[in-house]
């Protein structure tokens, strides 16, 4: 089936839902393709049935995540086509003048729209984070625990262990401590010296002062909390049953043995803590799959250390037509997501011509002036949690892509033979071709390259990436052919 | 400075690289520019098909000696290039399709070839169990099978290197011209001379072609392949079919990569290609019919390479009509992998001595032109 539609927006997050909202508000059609079954994305992932099903669980997941509330039923409030439990696999355009074609699954059906406008709301992704046994059972990340807490009030059973850095991080304990889930440890990886080296930028930081108090809160319950710490942890390696050698514990790599302790160095001392669980974290990065699928530019930020599309200030990539709107466009928030998705729903009303310039320009100039506000704690944040910037020089025996096993060491082998880039890096080692399309791997094998080959990571570039985005059945893809 | 040699070789794909190979291994000083690099397109992501089977009748004696190249690969570039000889099928779907598979082999038998053999429906059957039902017998040729493209790209790369070529990666050609007997050709890394020129330049071949005076049929097409997720072993061959688009293979990891022919769309200015959902589409479904157990397998990337695919849909190889010192090998029109071993070392022949041992007539540049003056 194919059909025609003014607007797509990929997401309901919060940056989908306000550019949704402010596109039909407007008078446009528009079609919400999201994968969850309620909107929400993943700083408000079931957000509805939370208030409805188990309210008493917003004492603990926090009054940040209840906000998400309010923004849901704004958007629920606008007239648009949403149209849950929908998968994304492939958006392109055929030389079929501006129109781009977004294809998806439903129900075990594919489907094609022809879109004017698209407007791609996919948010971030965690970090991958690459260490010595991190392909464990048993090893998962921070968002993901966040995820079962949030979608069905589970939490892990046995000794869990959280371990990294970031504000997600933060969070999640918080959560847990509050929610009385007993947490074993925190391998704390900020660096020490957080304060101090966040500190010029705490004066623009207190305009945010509402999200910089309910942190500080955070951090409060966290210490109070009993719960062990070890801070500015380094070479940490999670381990599964001993087998010989105990320093060779993270080289199994797999086997479907579980996880059992975690090793790190913690302030000049060595540990090793049990652990059923291993959740990491190293901050969040852009999704950007599809605005790599539709090649537009891309540039590496080396704050957050990560690529970001480029956009103009409506969220327009170099791709005319095509917007990223919230996270995916660059890390600044779940509050200030949703201000770039009104500001890019606005643009997309205007440019269909239901909307006046003059009008656009007002609306979205509050916006920005909101969004600014809420950014002003991004300077303190990324200094007091900086990007590690450890993984391009990670051990040769880490593997770095999951799906094909591939390591550090045999990506710089395959260098030393001649394997210039990413994309020969697929061909060399299919590194990257995996059922994950590389979202586990790519920051990682850009990091290794450019630390490696002395480049600049913009100079390495990324994966190009081959639709579908997500791993479709052939007879989904085959429903395509009907008629 | 300008950069010199015997031999300018235009185009890093694998046409490009065998010719380079083998000329350097008969002595001569040979240069490749390539404006991507080696094996960007067509080269290093077709379906890797070694196949004699269903092949035009002028491009059998190619296909023959390439085949005696890809048994002893390790002997040409010192690696095997993935070469599997799984044998390849060629499946009727009713009796009107086994009735034309027949009458081509019988062809094929009377130009002196007894490579293509005609299989029962029990034949097939036993051969491939996972076939579907309907399916009433099939073309088979034993000896064929596949190779992994890149690793062929990759091999032939390091042989060529070892013989003494000298390979320039992004290297676009910007002007080609003849000054006496010598080619000068700028690029966007520098300049480089030689009086010999191949024009290996597979899709962009034909606008090199038609600015040195030898105008030739042949466009940019994208054909499109899919690859899925890793399945329990259900098919031995590569698998295509008499009347419908398909090239189906199962990889040694389990993975199953489906091509045939369905074409996305190619940009040649930026050398990117976008791909046609509804040709993926029907590609899926055709595959999904001769394997029901495919239904369920998860397609985990798809993409197309460009290639240069002529009218009549063989090669263009021989040498230019304008102008001195000039070749061509371009134009494989989606299935010039096989021929890769026998034309590279046929080329070489061409350009040292004027003629070749395997008969190229058939491919020349002409061909077109002296259809149209007559």
């Amino acid at each position: 089936m194919r059909s025609e539609v003014d607007v797509v927006v990929i997401g309901a997050g919060p940056a989908g839902m306000a550019a949704a909202a402010a596109a039909a508000g407007a008078g446009a059609d528009v079609v919400v393709l999201d994968e969850q079954a309620e909107p929400g994305g993943q700083i408000y992932r079931a957000i509805e049935s939370v208030e409805r099903d188990r309210p008493a669980d917003l004492s603990f997941l926090g009054d940040a995540y209840a906000h998400g509330s309010t923004v849901a039923g704004a958007f629920r409030a606008v007239r648009t086509d949403y149209r849950p439990g929908s998968t994304v696999w492939q958006v392109g355009d055929l030389g079929k003048g501006k129109r781009r074609d977004v294809v998806y699954s439903r129900n075990g059906v594919a489907e094609t729209l022809s879109v004017k406008h698209l407007v791609i709301a996919t948010g971030a992704l965690e970090r991958p984070v690459p260490i010595l046994g991190w392909t464990l059972p048993g090893v998962m990340t921070v968002g993901a625990v966040q995820s079962a807490l949030k979608t069905s009030g589970i939490y892990p059973a046995g000794n869990l262990v959280l371990a990294g850095s970031g504000p997600l991080m933060l969070q999640l304990a918080a959560q847990l401590i509050d929610a009385h889930v007993p947490i074993a440890g925190i391998v704390d990886t900020t660096p020490p010296g957080g304060l101090s080296r966040a500190f010029f930028h705490l004066p623009r930081a207190l305009a945010a002062g509402e999200t910089l108090l309910k942190g500080w809160r955070m951090v409060r319950t966290v210490n109070r909390s009993g719960v062990p710490i070890y801070r500015g942890a380094t070479h940490l390696q999670a381990h599964g049953p001993a087998q010989g050698g105990g320093e060779q514990g993270g080289g199994e790599q797999g086997g479907g043995e579980k996880v059992t302790s975690l090793s790190f160095r913690s302030q000049g001392a060595d540990y090793t803590i049990d652990a059923d669980v291993v959740a990491l974290h190293e901050g969040v990065i852009p999704n950007t799959q599809l605005s790599r699928l539709l090649q537009a530019e891309h540039r590496w930020d080396d704050r957050q250390r990560c690529f970001h599309p480029l956009t103009n200030q409506w969220g327009e990539t170099s791709e005319p037509g095509v917007y990223v709107a919230g996270d995916g466009g660059g890390i600044a928030g779940g509050l200030a997501a949703a201000r770039s998705g009104m500001i890019t729903g606005l643009a997309v009303a205007q440019s269909l011509g239901l909307m006046a310039e003059a009008a656009r320009d007002f609306t979205s100039e509050e916006q920005r002036l909101r969004r600014f506000i809420d950014l002003s704690i991004r300077p303190f944040l990324d200094s007091y949690y900086p990007a590690p910037d450890w993984i391009g020089a990670v051990g040769d025996d880490v593997i770095l892509c999951r799906c094909e096993e591939v390591t550090a060491g045999q990506l710089r082998a395959a260098m030393a033979h001649g394997c210039s880039g990413p994309n020969q890096a697929k061909s060399f080692l299919r590194c990257g071709m995996g059922a994950c399309q590389g979202r586990m791997c790519a920051a990682s094998v850009t990091e290794v390259m450019a630390a490696t080959g002395g480049a600049t990571p913009d100079a390495v570039g990324s994966f190009r990436i081959r639709p579908p985005i997500k791993p479709v059945t052939l007879a989904e893809v085959a429903t395509l052919d009907a008629g | 400075m300008t950069k010199t040699s015997d031999v300018l070789v235009i185009g890093g794909g694998l046409h490009g690289l065998s010719a380079a190979l083998h000329l350097a291994r008969d002595g001569a000083r040979v240069r490749l520019v390539e404006q991507a690099y080696i094996g960007r397109h067509a080269s290093g992501v077709n379906a890797g098909g070694v196949r004699r089977l269903g092949r035009h009748p002028a491009e059998i004696p190619l296909a023959e000696a390439a085949l005696e190249s890809w048994r002893a690969m390790p002997d040409l570039v010192g690696d095997d290039c993935g070469f599997k000889p799984s044998g390849q099928v060629k499946i009727a779907e009713n009796e009107a399709d086994l009735e034309l598979l027949t009458q081509r082999a019988a062809e094929v038998r009377r130009l002196g070839y007894d490579h293509e053999e005609i299989i029962d429906q029990a034949t097939l059957r036993a051969l491939i169990p996972s076939v579907a039902e309907q399916c009433t017998g099939a073309m088979i040729v034993r000896g064929d099978g596949f190779a992994d493209p890149y690793r062929t790209c990759i091999a032939f790369r390091r042989a060529a290197e070892a013989a003494g070529v000298m390979i320039h990666e992004g290297a676009a050609l910007r002007t080609l011209s003849r000054t006496g007997n010598v080619w000068r050709a700028a690029t966007t890394t520098g300049s480089f001379e030689a009086p010999e020129v191949l024009n290996a330049a597979g899709a962009w071949g034909a606008g090199l072609a038609k600015t040195l005076g030898d105008p030739v049929p042949v466009r940019a097409a994208a054909y499109m392949m899919m690859v899925t997720d890793r399945q329990p072993y259900f098919v031995g061959p590569v698998v295509g079919l008499a009347s419908r688009k398909l090239s189906l293979k199962q990889m040694g990891n389990g993975s199953v990569v489906i091509g045939g022919g369905y074409e996305g769309k190619a940009d040649l200015e930026s050398g990117k290609t976008a791909l046609d959902v509804q040709g993926l589409a029907k590609s899926a479904e055709t595959a999904c019919t001769i394997f029901p157990v495919l239904r369920s397998a998860r397609l985990l990337r798809s993409w197309a390479g460009i290639d240069g695919e002529a009218a009549d849909r063989i090669p263009v190889i021989g040498r230019g009509r304008r102008h001195d010192g000039l070749t061509h090998a371009f134009g494989f029109s989606g299935h010039g992998f096989q021929l890769v071993p026998a034309v590279g070392r046929a080329l070489a022949e061409l350009i040292r001595t004027g003629t070749s041992s395997l008969p190229l007539e058939p491919f020349s540049p002409a061909r077109f032109q002296e259809k149209s003056d007559g």
